[in-house]
């Protein structure tokens, strides 16, 4: 490389010609993780399609016991987080850290949120037997097979769960980072693309809610 | 990006974007709420899954900026949309059309406790109630071709 470290800005790499190609370059590798995200996730909903069309009655007595006040909170937790994730990188957009700091805090204080209002939902079902395969030992659900219900809303909502977690710990390093003042609005790759996950999170809890507290 | 593609400086929406479709967000979510109140037979999960697809879209379109990117990004994330729905219809057509062809026995999955460890009183009597078989058996044939 001919080029010396004082000719361009701290965070440009070498192999990129300037900061938008590096920027334009992530956007389009996260834009293909996240393909392979909504395609892992096809995979499950394909299975509630096929069983739910297989027993459509025992989805349907098996949805009333979830708890639809629980379901929806949570779904207006993870709305606002989404809300609090875009402004905070409109704010590093526009150069307030403090504020971008502020935002993300809200932002991981709503998931944490979340998951402890999620954290409810399985400790009561845990209790009552509502659990998947040879798991289940619940008898209020009447239907064949009401254990596969389980098996769907524990693997769905605990893999969106497990990216809600992964989401909090990005978003608590976003803090510390952008606290460093590593950020700025040249350079704010990190916080934009951990917002496209996060939204990402959030389209998916988008189907999961109607599908599983509400349609019946 | 738009025309400042070299200026480096980001595109930057106003505020009032974001809060007005975060309200429509959260008043989508209290349309579905309330829309799964009511009973549309049929209808039920159409309505919920439109209204689902509206929120995504405004997910995807303002909060995800894929209406003001490159529309590459666009493109992958359609591509993905429709993968998966090649997916979802190919396999409903599979498992939903196999009775066509030969019989198909769908019963009880026996791996479940409860269809081993229950008094026979309970869930498993209500099962085969609801299928209006004997109980002497779980193994319940089901038409599933209608």
């Amino acid at each position: 490389m001919s080029q010396s470290h004082s000719d361009h800005p701290e965070f440009l790499q070498h192999h990129f010609s300037d900061a938008e190609q590096q920027r334009e370059s992530a956007k389009l590798g996260m834009w293909l993780f996240l393909l392979t995200e909504i395609l892992l996730f096809g995979g499950l909903f394909v299975f509630y399609a096929i069983y739910r069309s297989w027993y459509p009655e025992m989805f349907i007595n098996a949805h009333t016991v979830l708890d639809v006040t629980m379901g929806t909170t949570n779904t207006i937790v993870l709305i606002t987080s989404s809300i609090t994730m875009a402004l905070a990188i409109r704010s590093i957009q526009l150069g307030r850290l403090k504020q971008t700091v502020w935002y993300l805090v809200s932002t991981f204080g709503l998931a944490g949120t979340f998951m402890v209002v999620k954290y409810f939902e399985y400790a009561h079902k845990f209790h009552l037997g509502q659990l998947p395969g040879h798991f289940y030992t619940f008898t209020g659900i009447e239907g064949t097979n009401p254990h596969v219900f389980f098996s769907a809303y524990f693997l769905m909502t605990g893999l969106h769960g497990i990216h809600v977690f992964v989401g909090m710990c990005l978003i608590l390093w976003l803090i510390v980072k952008t606290k460093q003042g590593k950020f700025s609005p040249q350079y704010y790759t990190h916080i934009e693309m951990t917002g496209l996950y996060w939204h990402l999170v959030d389209l998916i809890w988008i189907f999961l809610f109607p599908l599983f507290y509400l349609v019946g | 990006m738009t025309e400042n593609t070299h200026t480096n400086e980001p595109h930057v929406l106003p505020l009032s974007i974001y809060l007005g479709i975060g309200s429509i967000l959260i008043f989508l979510t209290a349309g579905t709420v309330y829309a799964a109140g009511i009973d549309f037979g049929a209808y039920n999960l159409l309505i919920a899954m439109a209204i689902a697809t509206i929120k995504a879209s405004l997910v995807a379109m303002y909060f995800m900026h894929l209406k003001y990117d490159n529309k590459l990004y666009l493109l992958l994330f359609l591509s993905a949309i429709v993968f998966l729905a090649i997916f979802i219809v190919i396999t409903m057509f599979d498992t939903l059309r196999r009775g066509d062809i030969y019989e198909i026995k769908s019963g009880a999955i026996r791996d479940a406790v409860i269809y081993d460890s229950l008094p026979a009183d309970t869930t498993t009597h209500a099962i085969a109630d609801s299928l209006s078989i004997s109980t002497d058996t779980t193994d319940v044939v089901i038409d599933t071709t209608h």
